[in-house]
């Protein structure tokens, strides 16, 4: 009914080609994109904020990330965790040696040590393929694990083993530390959250996608029609991990406040890894769904089993909370195992015909 | 396909309906203590013990005095799984329900918060966790670590063996390892030991244990019986602490040489049936019911089923060792009350209600804990107190109390201490100066 | 040159110097790679015949150990409760092929394999709802496993070797040869062997899956309960056990997926491997190599058979 696109001409390739051809859909995002610059930090509470945004804007962005290496590019890896401690801690050790230049830039400069790891550890890649790629990130995850806790350099020699972040301002406001206030610190990973989606989004669509994506569907055929196969998956390695760096470095400064090398373990890859697969395997929209999903969902669940008994304890909570995820998890699956993003595409598609289904 | 869609769409509506509404909103006529617990995961084995034991004994001054000072305690539990991000939400959770006192019981969760607490106005019981040099209440006027730090703990561990040496210089040639859970906790002791090796002239082999291998020690064990130390010393937590008195049991380790930081239960000690005996730790706490207070939450709580605890579990270690914790909270609010001729007290009044915190023999006695442990006195610019400590030896069914109070060696661990909280402030850039002002104690 | 001593000849002298501290490491290695093995046999039992990659091995481990201790606490004589406990897991089976796998019949492996982490975030909660989060003791001796330990005195000095850790072994090797006789000997294994060459086929000659499903399912629980007996007697029963799953990994993946004879081999290979390079070079490194030293193992091998050792041989066609 609203959703017509009727009377919508294109006229021009390059209208035709673009990535939100109907104009409703560019009206959705200028609301979204209004709502979350504008909206959330005018009115939200700082709960709302500091424990639903801003994690699930970082962890939508490692999901994006892993999102090009596993979904676009069919690469499967366990290693995001890893990763991301790389930017976290190649992020701490920058702006800890030269505090001068303003954090974002180290935070957007951290992911490049990402990236050279991931090229390292993604140099098997052309040998191993599916589940026993997994092997390759797996020793990259585990042994940067280890790194972390080993290397004391890396944690500036900190007794704990930890990173502790410094007050650092941006327009001589703090936006790092205990003194940043969320609404400023959801800003700030908007921004960069929005910029870096909107370049994924040019890269999936363009050449560069493509190629991953041939890649994805048979590596041998993608070969034979002239695809440089190892360049295109260490490029896709390289610009996975770029985003994964990014992410961890904001979950450090902008989420925890302070980390011990814990947080970047296994468990932090296969979230991820599961975010990517609910929200649906090479799609954008889905990292997003994913992780609002996968981390939204037990805290909603925790606040509504608080809401509905008093008698209730908060172990007991815990517990059912764990269960009642489980078995979400297998209904999204049974009922769309493409991912939440499927599923969107399908309620647009009925969108477009209501009321009059054929 | 439809079906799905709508089933779909309403589950989401309804949830986000529900998120919008709840959180019940704290009466003013109470004291908000929020209780950070781990009763689930894979560190649950100490965590529930610890949660039984502070629920209990606020739950019972709520029961037989209505609270303290008249005023209800709104007890609520806020499960983090020992889980850095689920600690944080917790407190971003409890922190607008105006809370006066945070426990994290981790100390993963209490790094994050060191800095925040003078933000929110929120202090941190850590209680004998946490970051040691948080101790230096000048720099740290919001974090309280009493009765001890890791590394008076450590320091009260070393004097013990050169006691049994017969004088810490006999230490000399002597080997000593250490194994510790590798993450923050475990390794904050190693600058000690590495200092104190160097003084006494010992070996020092540090033997690390992943949080993934908790339970797969063998290798960790190997490397003992090849460098046969004289003593072994454990920082351990959850899973870590049964395998590692089963593993010594196993290559044949003297047990009466083997001694743990506080943290072992009765079943960590257990878990090596016999060969277990002689296996010691620290502790500053009776063990057992037999006191007023601990009769009292029988009375009270656990009888009236007001709770989940387990019949068998007050009186065990680290259940008394919720209680000592809940007691601090408990005393530390009702200085508060007494400081400012308040009620309802808030987070700033408490953090003055722990600074200037006194609890001496008369007290304890008149709360029901005489001879359940020493006095606890804080001030400014001390926030943990560094008291002494007493071993304790596994006898295969309980552990039972050995000699007498060991005191930590203050020359040693404090100038430890201040360059650490030194470091912590260099190192964060400005640190706020404390600007809390000193009250005289009451 | 100090670096190249310390690495590539101390060890040996080491290994030289102390024999009976090589042969505690061997057997030590040994011990857990029989372990992990079992572990990695659960995976490939599954993956085999489902083509599943069953996360949930490491929860199922974890909840049959604690529902046998659990329902010993609630008062049931020892053996009563491994019988009940075996029902247990095969009502389990029956529920995940009902529930879960007949639904996402046909899907991609990634999918099968996300469910099966909702399956064990569901066990962990389930589990911790009714035995409650806290450890347990293993009820080694109802159950007569042996305990202490049997010192062999050899190169002056002594090798120890536990009781249980010698069941184990045992215990291990009677089930990996009872399942090959299964797979080969009887009609349910061959459905088995023809459902694992090709689904399609095997429906088509009327084998019914969802029964084969339901007993590689079971067949996957009864390893996990006999590892969890194993492991809980070696340290405890609780929920931290599940992490031991992870170790299985490399194993699966050097022993390739779909092989039996793979996941033993390739769990002694970890085993032992990383007993030897964390008791040998691990100090020169800070130790704690162990926990990625697998990988790099599994690595290694990859790098000559991508298919792992005993993978069937990957033929790619366009």
């Amino acid at each position: 009914m609203f959703y017509r696109e009727a009377g919508q001409f294109k006229t021009t390739y390059q209208a035709d080609q673009a990535v939100f051809p109907i104009l409703q859909d560019r009206i959705g995002l200028a609301l979204i994109l209004l709502g979350a610059f504008a909206l959330i930090p005018l009115m939200a509470s700082d709960f709302f904020i500091s424990v639903i945004m801003i994690p699930f804007l970082i962890l939508a962005l490692a999901t994006m990330g892993l999102n090009i290496l596993t979904g676009y590019t069919g690469l499967l890896s366990l290693g995001t965790g890893g990763f991301m401690g790389v930017g976290a801690f190649a992020c701490y050790k920058l702006t800890t040696l030269y505090p001068g230049i303003n954090i974002v830039v180290w935070i957007l400069v951290s992911g490049f040590f990402s990236t050279a790891l991931g090229i390292v550890f993604g140099l098997p890649s052309l040998r191993i393929k599916g589940f026993y790629l997994t092997v390759a990130t797996l020793a990259a995850q585990f042994f940067l694990d280890w790194s972390f806790i080993r290397v004391q350099w890396l944690t500036n020699y900190n007794t704990s083993g930890a990173i502790e972040v410094p007050t650092r301002t941006l327009f001589s406001m703090p936006v790092t530390g205990p003194n940043a206030t969320p609404q400023f610190r959801y800003l700030v990973i908007l921004s960069i959250v929005t910029l870096l989606t909107w370049f994924a989004s040019n890269l999936v669509h363009g050449r560069i996608g493509r190629m991953w994506m041939a890649v994805r569907d048979m590596d041998l055929a993608a070969e034979l029609i002239g695809i440089p196969l190892y360049r295109t998956k260490l490029l896709a390695f390289a610009i996975s991990s770029y985003y994964c760096g990014v992410a961890g470095a904001l979950m450090v400064f902008f989420w925890y406040g302070s980390a011990e090398p814990g947080v970047f373990n296994i468990d932090q890859s296969f979230t991820i890894l599961f975010m990517v697969i609910i929200g649906g395997l090479g799609s954008l929209t889905g990292s997003f769904f994913g992780a609002a999903l996968i981390y939204g969902l037990p805290i909603v669940l925790k606040i509504v089993l608080h809401g509905v008994g008093i008698n209730i304890l908060p172990a007991t909570v815990e517990h059912v909370t764990f269960m009642s995820v489980g078995a979400l998890i297998v209904l999204v699956l049974i009922i769309e195992p493409l991912g939440l993003a499927r599923l969107w595409q399908i309620t647009k598609q009925k969108l477009r015909v209501w009321p009059f289904p054929y | 396909m439809r079906m799905k869609a709508t089933i779909l769409a309403g589950t989401v509506i309804v949830a986000t309906a529900m998120t919008g509404s709840v959180l019940p909103a704290a009466a003013q006529d109470s004291i908000y203590v929020p209780l950070f617990t781990y009763r689930t995961g894979p560190f649950s084995g100490s965590g529930i013990y610890i949660a039984e034991g502070m629920h209990d004994y606020l739950e019972m001054l709520n029961q037989r005095d209505g609270g303290i000072g008249g005023v209800k305690i709104a007890i609520e539990e806020c499960e983090t799984g020992y889980d850095t991000k689920k600690g944080l939400e917790c407190y971003e959770s409890v922190k607008d329900k105006k809370p006066v006192v945070v426990n994290p019981w981790s100390t993963g969760i209490t790094l994050p918060l060191i800095p925040r607490a003078s933000v929110d106005k929120i202090p941190v019981l850590s209680m004998a966790y946490g970051l040691s040099a948080s101790a230096v209440g000048d720099t740290f006027p919001w974090i309280f670590n009493p009765p001890a730090t890791y590394w008076d703990g450590a320091s009260m561990i070393l004097s013990y063996i050169g006691s049994k040496e017969g004088g810490l210089d006999k230490l000399k040639g002597k080997t000593i390892g250490y194994i510790y859970l590798d993450a923050g906790f475990g390794k904050e002791p190693i600058p000690f030991f590495e200092q104190v090796s160097k003084d006494y002239g010992f070996n020092l082999k540090l033997y690390p244990v992943a949080a993934t291998d908790m339970q797969n020690q063998s290798s960790q064990w190997l490397n003992v019986r090849r460098d046969r130390p004289d003593y072994m010393v454990m920082y351990g937590w959850g899973a870590l602490q049964p395998t590692a008195v089963k593993e010594a049991a196993k290559i044949n380790f003297p047990m009466d040489k083997f001694i743990s930081i506080w943290w072992p239960s009765e079943d960590d000690a257990a878990a090596a049936g016999d060969a277990g005996k002689g296996f010691k730790s620290l502790n500053w706490h009776a063990v057992g019911a037999n006191f007023p207070a601990l009769q009292d939450i029988k009375k009270f709580v656990t009888d009236k089923n007001l709770t989940q605890t387990d019949k068998s579990h007050p009186g065990k270690v680290l259940y008394n060792r919720g209680v000592y914790n809940s007691m601090l909270i408990a005393e530390g609010i009702r200085n508060a009350q007494k400081l400012t001729g308040k009620k309802v007290v808030t987070g700033e009044d408490v953090r003055r209600g722990l600074e200037t915190l006194n609890v001496d023999e008369a007290r304890l006695k008149e709360i029901g804990l005489g001879g359940f442990t020493g006095p606890v006195k804080l001030s400014c610019a001390d926030h943990n107190g560094h008291f002494a400590t007493f071993m304790q030896e596994w006898d295969g069914t309980k552990w039972a109390k050995i000699g007498g109070d060991i005191k930590p060696m203050a020359d040693k661990v404090n100038p430890l201490l201040a360059a650490a909280a030194k470091d912590y402030t260099d190192k964060n850039g400005n640190w706020p100066k404390r600007t809390e002002a000193c009250d005289k104690a009451s | 040159m100090d670096l190249a001593y310390k690495i590539l000849i101390d060890p040996f002298m080491q290994m030289g110097s102390a024999p009976d501290l090589l042969v505690q490491t061997l057997w030590e290695g040994l011990v857990s790679g029989v372990l992990y093995s079992l572990i990695a046999l659960g995976f490939v039992l599954i993956f085999k015949a489902s083509g599943v990659f069953n996360f949930a091995q490491g929860i199922m481990v974890v909840f049959a150990a604690l529902t046998l201790v659990g329902l010993h606490q609630a008062g049931l004589p020892a053996f009563v409760a491994l019988a009940l406990t075996i029902g247990v897991m095969f009502g389990l089976a029956f529920l995940v092929e009902r529930l879960m796998l007949r639904p996402l019949v046909n899907q991609p492996d990634i999918i099968l394999f996300m469910a099966t982490f909702g399956l064990t975030y569901f066990l962990i909660g389930f589990g911790e709802l009714v035995f409650g989060g806290n450890p347990k003791k293993m009820i080694a001796s109802e159950l007569y496993l042996p305990s202490g330990a049997i010192d062999i005195k050899m190169f002056g000095g002594f090798v120890s070797l536990q009781k249980i850790d010698i069941a184990a072994a045992v215990i291990v090797s009677l089930m990996v040869l009872s399942l090959a006789l299964f797979f080969q000997k009887t009609r349910i294994g061959r459905a088995l062997r023809a459902v694992a060459d090709s689904h399609k086929a095997a429906l088509s000659v009327g084998i019914s899956l969802e029964q084969i499903w339901v007993v590689v399912w079971f067949a996957a629980g009864i390893v996990a309960l006999v590892t969890g007996i194993m492991w809980g007697a070696r340290s405890e029963v609780s929920f931290s056990l599940q992490v031991i799953a992870l170790k299985a990994l490399p194993v699966l993946i050097l022993g390739g997926f779909t092989s039996i004879p793979g996941a033993i081999v390739g769990g002694l290979i970890i085993g032992i491997g990383e007993k030897i390079g964390e008791f040998y070079w691990g100090p020169l490194l800070g130790s704690g190599i162990e926990s990625w030293l697998a990988y790099v193992i599994a690595l290694f091998f990859l790098l000559f058979r991508p298919q792992g050792l005993f993978g069937e041989k990957i033929i790619e066609r366009i």
